[in-house]
């Protein structure tokens, strides 16, 4: 009885103390992505591998999902014949919701996975050990700059897939589900507002912020070789994907009460 | 200034311990200025540990470790900056950055510490392999793309780059050949003669031991339990450090293994 108890408290602390550390980590995280010096080469090198090598898979992504979803919501609105709402529906599905989170959860899986890796690597390498005693701060060096670039690209990143996701809905509207073309444009440019824009790309900033983080701080405890940095890429995906779900449903919340 | 006689690196009763593991168990030891102390002990009696303690990377859980007089143990990481902007290190295993070429990791300290100018850097780098017996045609080259020997050169060369007060060479000879591990012996000689360095070097190379050390020091369960002048130890009669250096399995060492 008792050493279930001693089980359980151990438990607790344990979690107390990966939060405390989290916390910790993420206050440094930011108050070395506000202030200077920055290693712009750096942030340069990031905003690039974030940034341009993840535009094939977030455009695929966004192409099909504006494709089914023209295709779903046709089906819907057709049973209370409000097909003219296809357009306006989907242009909205994507800006405000699925561009971003899909580009997050897809961005979590190739560059929060990649983060961690090789974070991870040069932990158990020593080469944090390394960078610290030749003077340079790590989270200087190595966190703010993926920090800063993975914040600022996503949102770029969204408004790309924004567009390439209305175009794939344009190309099932117009080629399957019989819109003219114009009208299939219009319904889709009249409708929307600048707020469905605003809001997915105020929520690509947030999870652009999630996935590095999330890569940096389970790259950066990683410990116990191969193993270890393995551990660290799984858990940088899992906790990225979930935070990334919930502070959609909090970010949205924020928007919708206004 | 600085007092002459104030020594450059002091440890007082130094212990660390990992989980329930304990490795360093109240070290004692001074190095002097311009003083190059080797220090010996068996596998994973916790000389890396006591390099790692002397740089912050790892915390001591009791007793004190000064650094010119200045107390370390426990300061902020922006009161140790400055300390660490006087020290080299050469990791056991070279550390490299394996995201910058061979030239970027010996300049690495001269770019981002020091201010220096990449294209200023180059040629120092450059110079500093050639001091390590690597050629500039290495200096393009991916950490990956080298052997163990050579990392650990390149490793040497990053660490002597910014002439630093106080160098720490993890195991400088392990990996090389006769000939390239005296070639280094005599580097880290000049390293502390002429820039008037203070070294302190890990080594299992007695006669590397003898070549580069002023005075070695013996860590043996925790504890320094020998130092003396480097030309002493043949004839010392501490039975740990007539065991080590004549690699007898017979003596007050107990190798923790067990014959079938
Ligand atoms: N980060 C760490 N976490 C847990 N234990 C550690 C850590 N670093 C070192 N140790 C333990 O401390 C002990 C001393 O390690 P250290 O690397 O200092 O050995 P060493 O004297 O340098 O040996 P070698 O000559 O083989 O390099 C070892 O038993 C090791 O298991
Ligand atoms: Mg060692």
């Amino acid at each position: 009885m008792i050493e279930a108890l001693a089980a359980i408290g151990r438990l607790f602390l344990g979690f107390l103390r990966a939060i405390g550390q989290l916390t910790v980590f993420t206050a440094n995280a930011i108050s070395h992505c506000a202030q200077p010096p920055y290693y712009l080469r750096a942030i340069g090198q990031q905003m690039v591998t974030i940034g341009y090598y993840s535009l094939p898979v977030v455009g695929l992504t966004a192409v099909f999902t504006g494709m089914v979803l023209a295709l779903q919501i046709f089906e819907g609105s057709s049973r209370f014949n409000a097909e003219s709402a296809v357009a306006t529906i989907v242009v909205i599905g994507i800006t405000r919701e699925l561009g971003p989170v899909l580009a997050g959860l897809m961005v979590a899986g190739r560059v929060g996975a990649a983060m961690a890796a090789e974070i991870g690597t040069m932990r158990v390498t020593e080469q944090i050990d390394a960078l610290t005693t030749l003077s340079t701060d790590p989270f200087k060096y190595l966190i703010a700059p993926r920090v800063i670039a993975a914040t600022i690209m996503l949102p770029l990143l969204v408004f790309v897939a924004d567009i390439i996701g209305v175009f794939g809905g344009y190309i099932i509207g117009t080629s399957k589900l019989g819109f003219n073309p114009a009208t299939y444009l219009r319904n889709t440019a009249d409708f929307l507002e600048t707020i469905d824009v605003v809001t997915g790309l105020v929520k690509a900033a947030a999870f652009g912020f999630i996935v590095a983080l999330m890569g940096c701080y389970n790259g950066y405890f990683s410990k116990g070789g191969a193993q270890g940095v393995g551990a660290a890429t799984t858990n940088a995906v899992v906790s990225a994907s979930i935070l990334i779900l919930a502070a959609d449903y909090v970010i949205t919340e924020a928007f919708f009460s206004k | 200034m600085s007092d002459p006689r104030e020594p450059k690196v002091s440890f007082r009763d130094v212990h660390i311990a990992f989980g329930a593991k304990k490795v360093l168990q109240g070290i004692n030891l001074d190095v002097m200025p311009g003083e190059s102390v080797v220090v010996i002990g068996g596998s994973g009696t916790g000389k890396s540990v006591m390099l790692k303690c002397m740089l912050g990377l790892l915390n001591p859980s009791q007793g004190s470790i000064k650094i010119a007089g200045q107390e370390i143990v426990g300061i902020s990481d922006r009161a140790r900056e400055p300390i660490l902007r006087k020290f080299g290190m050469l990791f056991q295993y070279a550390a490299l950055f394996d995201s910058l070429p061979v030239w970027e990791n010996v300049a690495f300290g001269l770019t981002q510490a020091k201010g220096v100018s990449r294209v200023a850097a180059r040629p120092i780098a450059i110079r500093k392999l050639a001091q390590v017996g690597l050629g500039a045609d290495v200096a393009d080259l991916s950490p990956s793309e080298l052997s163990g020997g050579m990392k650990k050169r390149v490793g040497l060369a990053r660490a002597i780059a910014t002439d630093p007060e106080v160098i720490l060479f993890d195991e400088p000879t392990t990996g090389l050949d006769p000939i390239m591990g005296d070639v280094i012996n005599d580097l880290i000689v000049d390293c502390v003669k002429s820039l008037g360095a203070t070294a302190v070097s890990i080594t299992h190379d007695m006669a590397s031991a003898r070549k580069i050390g002023d005075r070695v020091a013996m860590l043996h369960q925790g504890k320094i339990v020998w130092q003396g002048p480097a030309k002493t130890i043949e004839t010392c009669d501490n039975p740990y450090v007539q065991q080590f250096i004549h690699g007898r399995a017979e003596g007050p060492i107990k190798m923790e293994v067990r014959p079938e």
